[in-house]
């Protein structure tokens, strides 16, 4: 089963600080190690909220708002898509994840369980797939150039 | 509470077992008696984790446990000196200090590596492969296994056990074959791989869900080995092949279960995620010079993949890559898909063509899809008569009871037809 594991943002990631370069190891030894063991689908970090923007929905009514937005600990700073046997192992695994915080700066990572498919039942009709389908091969070049 | 935390060894187990069975493989030249000494450690956390919670790093825990117990037996052993003498400085030198014997991360990829190619050295009957590759790599428990292959558990416990004695008679060295044994030892890890894929592929409408599930475990451990050989194209050919098979995974049976031709299928339902990874695999496998069989494969299933409806499907490269598979891997079923190709690329007549010079194949002389072929092609020629008899010929050797059907309405619905 896949899951999302979201890592989010600290005062220096909103901030635009990139990670030192022994971070940068760390981190990307902890990736190593997620492909090496034949899990890893997909990861990305985020650009931070001041990049971004937002719409609001009320009703009929939409309003854009330009980041950054205020509440740091709520926000993305990136995400992990694997592929694992069970959330426990997902958990075991991300407990192994560098993060180092600044001290009095708790944070979290998030787990989600994704939907498959087949889990959004008949709303989620054969015509909805092929039009996300097509978008989605629209955005990947790989479909163009392969 | 204390479910919990079994359910966190469990996955912890999951996760450390093949390197932890690789790493002391090296250490004690044999991988019964590691994957024994692995499974002590385990017995051991189960014991004290409950009370003392999960270490913060549990794999080297469980190491530790291993190799002081690996220590303990070789000394009780009269043996003691001369094993010391032969697996050398490593653990002699290091049996004072437990704390060092961890320290050594370095190597693990290369472990791993001699075990995949331990647990599928040739002196194994493919079975004995397939079970202890997915025991010791796949961390799949003997009764997971026993029920992915529908076998009883005591028969896999004892394949297991067999296989592992087998490995220890024939003293089969714990290393990474070189040179052109390379290839063919490699031949048969991947051919491993795909067996367990294909088990579980055939099975995706099973109520068991263990089945579908090995799909995943052999794209894990065919993600593993392109990891550990990356200079090998036909690893990533293997890879590529499996994701895009995979990717089709949710389209190919209907609600009852009943299979969809790849021609009917909802490419809507395909995913696009593994898709993608597939062309990534099929790319790297490119770069690696000409395509073997499992790169041709998978470049064929990619043109499928690419191929937004079926009527875009690019027969024309489909039945190119047919031609350089039949001649990489020739088989009589390869010949029939190329046949196929060819009739979607340039006509009924090409496909026909080949198919007639098939019929020699003593391999196809039973196989009810050559005659379903031939009587598809003749159809579409307007050579009703001969279509109808090649048709009545195939349902008379199928198997399938659905397929019977289908065939015998074929067959009525050419009746009457003019001869063109």
């Amino acid at each position: 089963m896949r899951f999302m594991v979201i890592t989010k943002a600290t005062a220096a990631s909103e901030s635009g600080v990139m990670p030192a370069t022994e971070d940068f190891e760390t981190m990307g030894k902890f990736i190593e190690e997620l492909v090496g063991a034949g899990v890893l689908l997909a990861a990305e970090g985020v650009a931070p909220s001041g990049t971004g923007a937002r719409i609001y929905f009320d009703g009929e009514k939409k309003t854009v708002v330009d980041g950054p937005f205020t509440e740091t600990k709520e926000l993305i700073a990136g995400f992990y898509l694997v592929e694992m046997k069970s959330m426990e192992e997902c958990v075991e695994w991300f407990k192994r994840c560098p993060i180092t915080t600044a001290p009095g700066e708790p944070t979290n990572i998030e787990i989600r369980k994704l939907y498959s498919g087949e889990d959004f039942g008949e709303e989620f009709t054969a015509e909805q797939r092929e039009a996300v389908a097509r978008r989605e091969e629209k955005a990947d070049p790989a479909y163009r150039s392969a | 509470m204390a479910t919990d935390t079994h359910r966190a060894i469990e996955a912890v187990w999951r996760i450390e077992a093949p390197r932890l069975i690789a790493g002391l493989t090296r250490l004690v030249r044999d991988v019964g008696v590691a994957e024994e000494l692995a499974q002590d450690a385990l017995v051991a956390a189960l014991e004290q984790w409950p009370a003392d919670g999960v270490p913060d790093n549990p794999g080297a825990w469980l190491m530790t446990t291993a190799k002081r117990r690996a220590i303990d037996q070789i000394r009780r052993t009269e043996t003691y000196r001369r094993k010391v003498a032969e697996v050398g400085r490593d653990l002699a030198e290091s049996t004072p200090d437990i704390g060092t014997l961890v320290a050594e991360d370095d190597g693990i990829g290369d472990d791993l590596l001699r075990l995949v190619f331990i647990a599928c050295h040739p002196v194994l009957s493919t079975e004995a492969r397939a079970a202890l590759t997915l025991r010791l790599l796949g961390g799949l428990t003997t009764d997971e296994i026993a029920r992915a292959f529908l076998v009883p558990e005591p028969t896999v416990a004892q394949r297991i056990v067999r296989a592992k004695k087998t490995l220890a008679t024939a003293k089969v060295p714990f290393e990474v074959p070189q040179g052109a044994e390379l290839a063919a030892r490699l031949a048969s890890v991947l051919e491993v791989i795909y067996l367990i894929f294909n088990e579980g592929y055939s099975a995706t409408a099973g109520d068991d869900w263990m089945r579908p599930a090995l799909c995943e475990d052999a794209l894990r451990l065919g993600r593993i080995l392109a990891r550990l050989t990356p200079r090998e194209p036909e690893v990533h050919g293997l890879v590529a092949l499996m994701e895009f098979q995979a990717s089709r995974a949710a389209a190919r049976t209907g609600p009852d279960g009943e299979p969809i031709l790849l021609a009917d299928q909802n490419r809507a339902r395909w995913d696009r995620l593994l898709i993608g990874r597939g062309l990534a695999a099929l790319a790297k496998a490119r770069d690696g010079g000409a395509p073997g069989p499992y790169a041709l494969q998978a470049a064929i299933a990619a043109c499928h993949a690419r191929a937004r409806r079926f009527e875009d499907t690019d027969w024309v490269r489909i039945a190119g890559l047919y031609e350089q598979l039949a001649a990489a891997a020739p088989s009589p079923v390869v010949e029939l898909n190329r046949a196929v190709a060819l009739s979607m690329a340039y006509g009924p007549a090409a496909g026909l063509a080949l198919l007639d010079q098939l019929a020699a194949f003593p391999a196809l002389r039973n196989y009810h899809l050559l005659p379903s072929t031939r009587g598809d092609l003749l159809a579409k020629l307007g050579r009703h008569a001969e279509a109808r008899s090649e048709l009545r010929r195939a349902a008379a050797l199928t198997r399938n009871e659905r397929e019977r059907t289908l065939l015998l309405d074929r067959v009525a619905a050419l009746e009457g037809r003019p001869e063109c």
